[in-house]
């Protein structure tokens, strides 16, 4: 699975404004909403479920990247976007560090393999150190998606 | 890197590499995903936080795709679904106690991390 399989490039945040992570998760659903990728009447009810995830143990992984996720019956296919945050955020990491990464998910609670093969896609393009250094200091929304791009053409893992 | 190289030749075809062989024990089983959400995000935090309790180097395989099992982004490259075979492979000291706790997690199905998921994330 590419990216471009599961992000929405109209929701992509560069600049994230949040810096709570409370705050970038509503940051980051409302640009879903705004996009038209989840319906605006589900909000609450995504954010509470996707807060609810993190309280579990924070979906923060380590390297800067957290994906805050959650299932929702409101979505019939996989939808995410990608925020960036030049400060960084505490997220409660499991290696303690800021999260400047967020990659948010929400996927139908009958389709976990896409959720996983979105994780895969995910975790392995961000082992590329330069990949993930590249995509921390993108300023612009054009930045992300041409990352992300590249990312989707093999350009960073083999 | 726990001397890689030398821990995954444990039949020493290269001379330099069977000292560091001799003195290592592998142990490794096969294990399958029960868990109908599969190895998503938190059964691979719980099980690379197991990983980490041991001093061995744990490596899981895939298809011949051999990962770092006390890296989370390593484990969740595998996006092992229900019904995927994985091979747990420890090599250390502690290797027999890691491989029969680790094999244990994945076949009780990261069960009570499972159970608290589903009622956090499936608003019915």
């Amino acid at each position: 699975m590419k990216f471009a399989d599961f992000v929405s490039p109209d929701a992509i945040k560069a600049g994230l404004g949040a810096d709570t992570k409370d705050g970038v998760i509503e940051e980051m659903v409302t640009a879903l909403v705004d996009a038209n990728q989840i319906a605006g009447t589900e909000t609450e009810s995504i954010l509470k479920a996707i807060k609810k995830r993190e309280e579990l143990g924070s979906t923060g992984i380590g390297r800067g990247v957290a994906v805050p996720h959650t299932k929702h019956p409101s979505v019939d296919r996989l939808v995410a976007t990608v925020g960036v945050s030049e400060e960084g955020v505490d997220f409660d990491s499991l290696d303690g560090e800021k999260v400047q990464l967020f990659f948010l998910l929400v996927s139908p609670p009958d389709r976990p393999s896409d959720h996983l093969r979105a994780l895969e896609n995910i975790s392995r393009q961000l082992r590329d150190e330069a990949f993930c250094r590249f995509l921390k200091q993108s300023k612009t929304v054009a930045e992300v998606k041409q990352l992300l791009e590249e990312a989707d053409n093999n350009q960073f893992v083999s | 890197m726990f001397c890689e190289e030398s821990v995954n030749v444990p039949g020493g075809f290269d001379g330099t590499r069977t000292v560091v062989v001799m003195t290592q024990q592998t142990t490794s089983r096969n294990v399958t995903i029960v868990n109908p959400q599969g190895l998503h995000a938190r059964p691979a935090d719980l099980f690379v936080k197991l990983a980490n309790q041991f001093e061995s180097a744990i490596e899981v395989i895939k298809n011949g795709e051999r990962v770092d099992g006390k890296s989370i982004l390593s484990v969740l490259t595998l996006a092992a679904e229900q019904g995927t075979e994985l091979t747990i492979e420890a090599t250390g000291h502690d290797a027999a106690v890691a491989i029969d706790a680790l094999t244990g997690l994945v076949d009780n199905g990261f069960v009570a991390d499972e159970a608290v998921e589903d009622q956090g994330t499936n608003p019915q």
